[in-house]
């Protein structure tokens, strides 16, 4: 216990200190994690909306996919996406492999089925209705789509926060495509791995805390996003 | 095209597994006031989701001013942007008042000034005015309602299709809804088709009545005589309520 307590102790000395080490992990995880959420986000939401829109038994197949694709354990994850930037993958001509690039690649391939599926199940509740009214009322599909995302808007930014929470948090697959390198591409997750094997609690409890910080920071921004709904008049 | 002719169904039907709606012929004059009444299951909405392009007929020749459905979709939408509809269950924007009547104008591509004089009118008119700020989910039933139906009328529709507007509410609602619906017909010349359960409401506020029954129009005429002297035994029935349904 008292380990611990040190350790959580050694940690706000490293963050109140700004401790560049600690300051350049936890930039470089936030850019790959924003970056991933935000193409997670672009694919997810629009292929969701359209599938939360079409009669479940048109979808049934694809759903099954999905819904797959949302429990899929970041190892695998980072094992496909690995084989396909190593150097005898089909991508492997782009030298990704233990890049930044690889990571957030990896982490699309994560977050995308989550922000997909979650999307469909949440327009799926209210869509038809809603697209119904619109339509009624004058709008074009695009407009309808748009509304009915708009009127989603609850359930579509709990499928993104629970895509960024599960990218952020994840060691695996960004581990495997990364190679957690010093400087380029080491994360916090990777390095509270590391930090722990090596015994350097202070830096691993360090960056526990501002993952857990920082989460909660995201998703409080986001949750007060959702209290929108100003007039216009 | 005949004078005065909105709306001509000929030969229409809808059939999922089995056939719910058959029209043989149905006309509708410009500037009256529908009523289709009939039990639970007779196919009355089902009419109103095809003459609002919602639900495509299986069946049938539809002749909107005497012109044929317009196979491009754009003529499509130009065509349903001449009507609206407002469903039994209201659905209302999780926004304002205010952007909930603005938003057929704002798909139209109305301008903002044009909006706002066009919205600001339309809510002093029908007496909502001092909602226009409320969020629309903190809405009365009965309100809900006629921010609904000003919603579907702010663009001036030629046909207005309402679909069971009163049920579930209380009777200063029904009155405050039934004004609104007289007042849009005489003062915008809008033609209203609307379905309702209620025998009564349909007299007291129909020019014609439409009785349907399992998928079939039964009779059709003024309103008064429908209700005091009906041609079919079951129009009568269900005029005295002794239509078991």
């Amino acid at each position: 216990m008292s380990r611990l307590l040190e350790g959580v102790y050694e940690a706000f000395q490293l963050i109140v200190s700004f401790d560049p080490e600690l300051i350049q992990i936890v930039l470089l995880s936030l850019r790959i994690s924003i970056t991933a959420i935000i193409i997670a986000t672009l694919i997810g939401v629009p292929v969701g909306a359209i599938l939360g829109l079409k009669p479940e038994k048109k979808t049934r197949l694809l759903n099954k996919i999905i819904f797959t694709f949302m429990g899929m354990p970041p190892v695998v994850a980072g094992l496909i996406i690995y084989l396909i930037l190593s150097r005898q993958g089909p991508l492997g001509i782009l030298g990704l492999l233990y890049s930044p690039t690889a990571m957030v690649i990896a982490q699309v391939f994560l977050a995308s089925p989550i922000v997909m599926g979650l999307t469909m199940v949440g327009i799926r509740a209210k869509g038809s209705e809603i697209e119904e009214t619109a339509r009624s009322l004058g709008a074009n599909s695009a407009l309808a789509t748009w509304t009915v995302i708009r009127e989603s808007r609850i359930a579509i930014l709990g499928a993104i926060i629970t895509g960024f929470s599960r990218v952020v948090a994840e060691v695996g697959a960004v581990m495997i495509v990364g190679g957690n390198i010093a400087g380029r591409t080491r994360v916090m997750t990777t390095a509270i791995v590391l930090e722990t094997r090596r015994g350097n609690f202070e830096l691993a409890i360090g960056l526990g805390i501002i993952l857990l910080a920082l989460s909660f920071i995201i998703n409080s921004i986001l949750y007060n996003i959702q209290k929108g709904g100003k007039s216009d008049d | 095209m005949t004078d005065g002719v909105l709306l001509e169904l000929q030969g229409i039907s809808k059939s999922y597994n089995k056939e719910v709606l058959s029209v043989d012929r149905l006309t509708l004059k410009k500037g009256q006031v529908y009523g289709i009444i009939g039990p639970s299951g007779a196919g009355k909405s089902t009419l109103l989701r095809i003459i609002n392009l919602l639900t495509p007929p299986t069946n049938g020749v539809y002749l909107f001013e005497g012109a044929p459905l317009p196979t491009n979709g754009r003529e499509l939408l130009k065509l349903q942007r001449k009507m609206s509809l407002v469903f039994q269950k209201t659905v209302l924007f999780k926004d304002s008042v205010w952007n909930n009547v603005a938003y057929g104008l704002r798909a139209r591509g109305y301008q903002r000034e044009e909006v706002k004089e066009r919205v600001s009118h339309l809510l002093e008119h029908v007496g909502l005015a001092d909602l226009s700020r409320r969020r629309a989910d903190t809405l009365s039933g009965g309100e809900a309602q006629r921010v609904a139906i000003a919603r579907a009328v702010a663009f001036d529709p030629e046909l207005l299709l309402l679909d069971e507007p009163t049920a579930n509410l209380d009777p200063v609602n029904v009155e405050l809804i039934e004004n609104m619906i007289r007042t849009l017909n005489h003062e915008k010349g809008i033609t209203v088709i609307m379905v309702t359960h209620n025998g009564f409401q349909a007299r007291r506020i129909a020019d014609e009545v439409i009785f349907i029954n399992q998928g079939r129009i039964v009779e059709t005429g003024p309103a008064e005589k429908i209700f005091s002297n009906p041609e079919k035994e079951s129009t009568r029935m269900f005029i005295e309520g002794r239509m078991i349904f």
